[in-house]
């Protein structure tokens, strides 16, 4: 079910990035490493036992995402962890998420008529039948 | 199998391809199954978020069937869906193709739903099956591991405990 999550095209493209970045186990860890801060390509190298060339080009995925930023120092280029996109994927769930909660709340209600019908039809019967028993 | 639970609702991975969304309702699976299957009742609980009204409903309901859901925003926004049944069973289980006009995701989707009853209380297992493992997880599967799902402000900590 989308609705409620229908986005205009850029917003659509962005969530695609966005979430195809996210898909991969040592791009998620660089993440949270980021979230304690900015590091550079040596230092997040490190824990994952990568070379830096591989793990370069996790972070060139990660930045056409949108989901980090290099530092202009020519040396270093720390990289800092962007949190928009994120937000706005998380944004994204959360709607997908209240909108069947709103759905199924409605739903209750309507269930709640719909058995109380059912209790007035079941109601009626017996007593239809108890008339039918009674004349004869 | 990893879930994340908002009230009633439980929504989670299953395999490669699916996720599964369980809801308790109180009352019997034949009113559930009516309630999912006749439109005069679809419409008015399948209605989206505020704003939104279900414009069309029309459901053939057989096995070949078709169905089609429109939503009107009261913007002027639309947007619609639609699949065919493969299996019925009355008040218990219903499975139909998905395809929506605009989707967010590669590819379309089956859906199987399936009405559990116990104890004046009906279970019902919605199970949403991409058409690839990278659809579902674009859905839902990266982000929830990430810990997106759970709201940026708590990513920090999530994320320390997993990865620290």
């Amino acid at each position: 079910m989308g609705y409620g999550t229908q986005l205009g095209g850029t917003m659509a493209q962005q969530l695609d990035t966005t979430f195809s970045a996210l898909a991969d186990p040592t791009r998620r860890a660089i993440l949270a490493r980021l979230v304690q801060g900015e590091a550079s390509v040596q230092e997040l190298a490190e824990p994952f036992a990568m070379s830096q060339p591989a793990i370069s080009k996790h972070l060139r995925v990660l930045e056409r995402a949108g989901l980090i930023s290099r530092g202009r120092d020519a040396q270093r280029r720390p990289c800092r962890l962007e949190a928009q996109p994120l937000a706005e994927a998380n944004e994204w769930l959360e709607r997908y998420r209240e909108c069947w909660e709103q759905n199924f709340q409605r739903l209750d209600a309507l269930l709640e008529e719909l058995k109380a019908q059912d209790g007035r039809g079941k109601a009626v019967k017996t007593r239809q039948k108890r008339r039918t028993h009674a004349r004869r | 199998m990893l879930t994340k639970e908002t009230g009633k609702l439980k929504i989670g991975e299953s395999g490669d391809r699916s996720l599964v969304m369980t809801r308790e309702f109180n009352a019997p699976r034949k009113l559930l199954f009516d309630a999912w299957t006749k439109p005069e009742l679809v419409k008015r609980w399948l209605a989206g978020p505020d704003g939104w009204t279900m414009t069309v409903c029309e459901i053939d309901l057989q096995v070949g069937g078709s169905y089609r859901y429109e939503w009107t925003h009261e913007k002027g926004n639309r947007m619609g869906m639609g699949g065919v049944y493969r299996e019925i069973v009355p008040n218990e289980l219903l499975t139909a193709t998905e395809k929506f006009d605009e989707s967010w995701y590669p590819g379309g989707a089956i859906v199987t739903t399936a009405f559990r009853e116990g104890g004046g209380v009906t279970t019902v297992e919605t199970t949403v099956t991409y058409d690839s493992k990278e659809a579902r997880d674009g859905v839902l599967r990266s982000p929830m591991e990430s810990g997106v799902a759970l709201g940026y402000d708590r990513l920090e900590k999530l994320l320390a405990e997993n990865f620290a």
